[in-house]
């Protein structure tokens, strides 16, 4: 299966990411090529398989519901590009 | 003593012939001298290390020394690492320094290792060659234009290189055993579950998997004894007693049953590459091994489910990275769409972003059941045929890679050629079984891996299995010539 530039474009907008006009011919063809190595899916019979998502039939553990963290916000935020007053900020996104 | 395994080194350590800080900066000077050449070491943690050892000294000179105690390793930058830069081998993280340690650091630390800094691999675990690295490719000690394979072709090359007994790796499609393959050591992806997944950079997580490299069978039963553990803070952690791994070693390997998948010796496989790995199964038969031919009928579509899921699953964990709380955020944003779109574009490189949107495309709206689903219920056909082939034999044996280190750049163009390089090693993530590379040969100087695929939770009889092979051969003691 071949990709359209314009899924290409739509497929950026979703990862957002952004494609320069210069390798968007050049990314479709590659994601064509996984796209037609993927394809080779369709020929398997799953008729009546289940999807599993894990290696293994184990069931997923749950932790009680308490509080059992602690407060480390400097540290983390220590970390962060940019902070105000123990907030971490972004660029202004209301008018 | 940078010649020394890991076994040899805790008993020269306990034999007081040589102490831990000597031995740390033995190998901190072997890196100053020699890394330059291989590019495999990319954080060097060398005053941390020295303290680290000079505690060692005093636990092995009180007699409390836990396991590992004064062993320098290395850790793949995949692992989070306290007050340490983890990098990830992307620009994106280039400027992460975390403030906790993964539980396999804290394991490590625990059993008294010394970190002697950080390992490259290929960016976000993403390659099979080392050459998607923000940090420049690593090069293979045994031919230096050649890859080391990946994505742990850093802590391969650094043990191929003698600039450590052992490291830290994490299998997410053949990322353990190709390299260790393509390099001549020796490395085990353990059963998914095994060893905890807590502060390990998240890749694909139903596929990741940590595991040890190091030059022998035995280091590999040393270092996972460390390695693996039931831990609450990952939740598909697997909650089943640890063996002692190092026990079972000197088992005799008569009467095994080894299962010779035929589709593992089709075409595509290296004629070099087939005649060292039957000569290897003939050795293990000479022992007293039983040959018996198998099939995994559904192994040609494991490469294509393999890059339905992880790409999927990548592009749902990678999407964490968007420049608001930690590792690379653009300049100057002016808006907030523009600081995700930019930081991301400028952060990732370009095979992370290729699979971002192979994921992106798996799962979205009109093609999530053909791609996504598809992949999942084809998974079960492989667990399939791997569960029927165990039902008849205890170890399933073939090669680890096609063929034996290819040069740089020469699958560049071409994702899907890069990408069947792993034909061998991606239905065992997908499974969820474990599997191994052993050194069982060289074609043209360079080095072929034997892979050994366990039933779950089998480690200890794959470790024992390539243990006696280590017995019997030499290949796991050859070092290239340049660093001997």
């Amino acid at each position: 299966m071949t990709i359209e530039r314009k899924e290409i474009e739509k497929l950026a907008t979703l990862s957002r990411l952004a494609i320069d006009e210069k390798t968007i011919a050049d990314v479709t063809g590659r994601l064509s090529s996984v796209l037609a190595l993927v394809d080779q899916l369709q020929s398997a019979n799953t008729e009546s398989l289940q999807e599993i998502s894990r290696p293994f039939h184990t069931s997923q553990r749950l932790r009680d519901d308490q509080v059992d963290e602690t407060d480390q916000r400097d540290a983390f935020q220590a970390i962060a590009p940019q902070t105000h007053n123990g907030l971490f900020t972004v660029p202004k996104m209301i008018e | 003593m940078h010649n020394y395994t890991i076994a040899k080194l805790i008993k020269g350590l306990q034999n007081k012939e040589f102490s831990s800080v000597e031995l740390t900066q033995h190998f901190l000077d072997r890196i100053s001298q020699l890394n330059d050449d291989y590019n495999a070491v990319i954080t060097v943690t060398s005053e941390q290390a020295l303290s680290a050892a000079a505690l060692a000294d005093q636990r092995l000179a009180n007699g409390d020394a836990p396991a590992m105690c004064g062993v320098p390793i290395l850790h793949k930058d995949i692992f989070c690492t306290n007050g340490v830069r983890t990098s990830c081998g992307s620009k994106m993280l280039d400027n992460f320094v975390p403030p906790y340690d993964a539980t396999v650091v804290e394991n490590f630390a625990r059993d008294g290792a010394v970190m002697l800094g950080k390992t490259n691999m290929d960016e976000f675990a993403m390659g099979s060659s080392n050459e998607t690295s923000f940090y420049g490719p690593v090069k293979n000690p045994w031919a230096t234009d050649s890859v080391p394979g990946g994505s742990s072709g850093g802590s391969a090359a650094a043990i191929a290189a003698r600039l450590a007994p052992g490291a830290t790796a994490t299998d997410t499609g053949g990322s353990i055993r190709q390299p260790a393959a393509l390099c001549g050591i020796s490395g085990l992806k353990p059963t998914y579950g095994r060893v905890s997944r807590w502060g390990m950079i998240a890749f694909a997580s139903s596929l990741d998997q940590a595991g040890p490299m190091a030059r022998t069978a035995e280091d590999c039963a040393i270092m996972l004894n460390c390695m693996a553990s039931f831990d609450e803070k990952d939740s598909t952690s697997v909650n089943q007693s640890v063996p002692d791994y190092t026990a079972s070693l000197g088992n005799s390997i008569k009467g095994l049953k080894i299962g010779i998948p035929k589709e593992y010796f089709s075409e595509g496989l290296d004629p070099g590459t087939e005649i060292a790995v039957r000569k290897a199964l003939a050795d293990l038969e000479a022992q007293g091994a039983q040959l018996v031919k198998i099939s995994l009928p559904n192994s040609h579509l494991s490469v294509p489910a393999y890059y339905v899921i992880a790409p999927a699953e990548a592009s749902a964990n990678l999407s964490r990275f968007d420049g608001v709380k930690y590792g690379y955020r653009c300049e100057n944003p002016k808006d907030l769409q523009d600081m995700y779109c930019r930081s991301r574009t400028e952060g990732f490189g370009e095979e992370v972003q290729r699979r971002i949107l192979i994921g992106t495309y798996c799962l979205s709206a009109g093609y999530y059941d053909a791609y996504y689903g598809k992949a999942q219920q084809v998974r079960q056909l492989i667990q399939q045929d791997f569960s029927d082939a165990f039902k008849s034999v205890d170890l399933i044996m073939g090669p680890t890679c096609p063929s034996p280190a290819f040069k740089f750049g020469a699958k560049g163009d071409d994702p899907v050629a890069m990408y069947l390089e792993d034909i061998y090693t991606i239905a065992t993530n997908l499974a969820g079984l474990p599997g191994m590379s052993v050194p069982c040969g060289m074609v043209e100087e360079k080095p072929v891996g034997l892979q050994i695929i366990g039933n779950y939770f089998d480690e200890a009889r794959m470790l024992n299995v390539a243990h006696q092979f280590q017995q019997i051969t030499n290949w796991h003691n050859q070092a290239p010539e340049a660093v001997q």
